[in-house]
């Protein structure tokens, strides 16, 4: 999930339909591990959670795109060239699914669109950094799929039918782009001086981003109680943070790249990694659209869809002028 | 007699070498392009398209450079070929290196390089060398959805709105001085097509006239009246813009001398 474990101000919910009764059924059929589908009932604020939490996922895919899209004239073989094309375009599958399964709780991917376009809607914080260097698609890889596989496998369980089926898909194609990432920093860590420093130097700016991805500490994070009953959240943020954690910092020992932390330790007693403190000023700065990028970020996603604006018209007319040709017929 | 038997042979492998590096420039440089654009459609479903499209594109690019490689024999390989020659050493056709420009320029070079691409493959598909053969037999299944999709936009953008119409008529007037370019047969492609190795494009350029003519009839768009054609890619001569982007695609190659990546 790239959509940062972050609540957000509750939309207003509407208390005539979501009468006693109803919610303890709903709540009863969740508790039972059956799965919520489109057409059945559900509580508003249920829904109205559901939608944002998707809307900012399948945003996040979209955003995503542009900072690994940044290398693609650039991958320094063909072969990195077509494994990066064959991402790039596997996070465009992701938005368009994740689009679809937001449909499916009443609300147009054009509305959701519009949201995101005009900043009202959040992407995940991560894509708000530069990739400056080649290493840095390997540390996009490696780090921040690998943190999205995190937050995601538990939703591959999630208690709403199509986001979990959605999901499924999904995270299949994250591990494999996880790998590919990591891939490509164990070899820069296996190649010249100039190679390891580059590495090196994407390991230290990705990092800290990485884990601030799966949000705020549990100490501040108000509504994650109301998602855990619903079942569409099934790990705190800090256990997902810690189990990330725990399984990269030994890839990163393996490939001989130093974590950007000097107070990571391991606990030899619990068999956890003890991390360092998290700059949440620089989370909430970034959140708050004063990161590296997020202005050119939001501008690049403005530009395509007010530059396309003449063909997706283009389009409709001429499927209008069809289906009158065909009426005529 | 020996001697020149062996000459003979190596001035064909050479021959053979420079078709093939004709074919994946063609395709590495559209590739480019394409990969260029992504992140920039007009919506969703249309980035999915871009993305695939140069992944064929680069796809292909590997194979006939792959190819080349194996057939010169002084140990290049695909890498070597893509990011270590320079503009003056590149031979794909003129159309490839033309910007995106706005949707529809994309969409003329693409419909414009494209129909006459798949009539190539097809042809190629009988080609003496059986690994070209077998080459062109997957590459056109890949180009043959491309085109489909390309011809879509054609004509949705030719017979949309006025603006469109107006757009997609201003891409092909512009890009039609490229198409000249695709049908010139120079002394390479007469070896090709003498050896039965390339495709004869005489035979290919009537019948990509018929079906250019009859989607501009169905995309109300006019044919470019024209007459000048561009050429000289195919002979290392090409516009500035292939500079630019041998600049962005050879950087870390040039920058890293013999690094592995
Ligand atoms: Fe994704
Ligand atoms: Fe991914």
């Amino acid at each position: 999930m790239y959509t940062q474990g972050l609540d957000q101000k509750s939309d207003a919910v509407d208390p005539q339909r979501d009468d006693e009764v109803r919610l303890r059924q709903f709540q009863a059929r969740i508790d039972q591990e059956e799965k919520i589908e489109a057409k059945d009932w559900m509580p508003d604020a249920y829904r109205k959670t559901l939608i944002r939490q998707i809307s900012q996922h399948a945003h996040s895919e979209i955003v995503g795109m542009l900072p690994e899209g940044n290398w693609i004239t650039r991958a320094p073989t063909l072969r990195r060239k077509a494994i990066l094309l064959a991402k790039v375009q596997d996070e465009a599958g992701h938005g368009l699914y994740l689009y679809s399964a937001a449909e499916t709780l009443g609300v147009s991917r054009d509305e959701l669109i519009d949201q995101m376009l005009t900043g009202k809607a959040k992407y995940s914080s991560i894509f708000n950094y530069p990739t400056l260097t080649w290493a840095d698609i390997g540390a996009i890889g490696w780090l921040v799929d690998g943190a999205a596989i995190m937050n995601q496998i538990p939703l591959c369980r999630c208690s709403y039918g199509p986001y979990a089926r959605a999901m499924v898909r999904v995270c299949k194609e994250e591990s494999f782009h996880q790998r590919q990432g990591y891939e490509i920093m164990l070899t820069l860590s296996r190649g010249s001086d100039e190679q390891i420093r580059m590495a090196q130097d994407a390991l230290n700016r990705w990092w800290w981003p990485s884990l601030m991805m799966f949000g705020p500490g549990d100490a501040d994070s108000k509504h994650s109680a109301q998602s855990m009953a619903w079942k569409i959240k099934r790990f705190s943020n800090d256990e997902l943070r810690q189990k990330f954690v725990d399984v990269t910092v030994p890839q990163a020992d393996y490939i001989g790249l130093k974590m950007p932390d000097p107070d990571l330790r391991k606990n030899d007693e619990t068999g956890h990694y003890k991390y360092g403190e998290i700059d949440w000023e620089e989370f909430m700065q970034v959140l708050a659209g004063n990161g590296p990028c997020n202005r050119e970020r939001l501008e690049s996603r403005q530009h395509a869809h007010a530059e396309g604006q003449w063909v997706r018209d283009a389009a409709t007319a001429y499927a209008e002028k069809q289906a009158a040709r065909q009426a005529a017929a | 007699m020996t001697t020149r038997n062996q000459s003979s042979c190596d001035e064909s492998e050479m021959e053979l070498f420079s078709y093939l590096l004709r074919l994946g420039d063609n395709a590495l440089i559209l590739g480019q392009q394409l990969g260029a654009s992504v992140g920039k459609g007009p919506e969703l479903e249309e980035e999915m398209a871009l993305a695939n499209f140069a992944l064929d594109y680069i796809g292909q690019a590997r194979l006939f450079f792959g190819l080349a490689a194996e057939i010169e024999g002084k140990g290049r390989n695909e890498d070597d070929l893509a990011f270590l020659r320079d503009g003056i050493d590149f031979t794909n056709v003129l159309l490839v290196e033309q910007p995106n420009g706005d949707f529809a320029q994309t969409i003329a070079r693409q419909f414009f390089f494209e129909s006459f691409y798949l009539l190539q493959l097809r042809a190629l598909r009988h080609s003496e060398n059986s690994k070209l053969a077998e080459i062109a037999a997957k590459a056109g299944k890949e180009i043959q959805y491309h085109l489909r999709h390309t011809q879509q936009w054609l004509v949705r953008l030719g017979d949309g709105t006025v603006e469109s119409h107006r757009r997609m008529q201003a891409g092909v007037d512009r890009l039609w001085q490229y198409t000249g370019e695709l049908f010139e047969i120079d002394d390479l492609d007469r070896w090709a097509i003498d050896a039965g190795i390339g495709a004869d494009l005489a035979e290919i350029r009537q019948t990509w006239l018929a079906e250019i003519k009859s989607a501009f009839v169905e995309a109300t768009l006019e044919m470019p009246a024209g007459e000048w054609m561009a050429g000289g890619g195919k002979q290392g001569r090409h516009s500035e813009h292939l500079g630019y982007l041998l600049a962005d695609l050879q950087f870390l190659q040039r920058a890293y001398p013999g690094a592995a990546w």
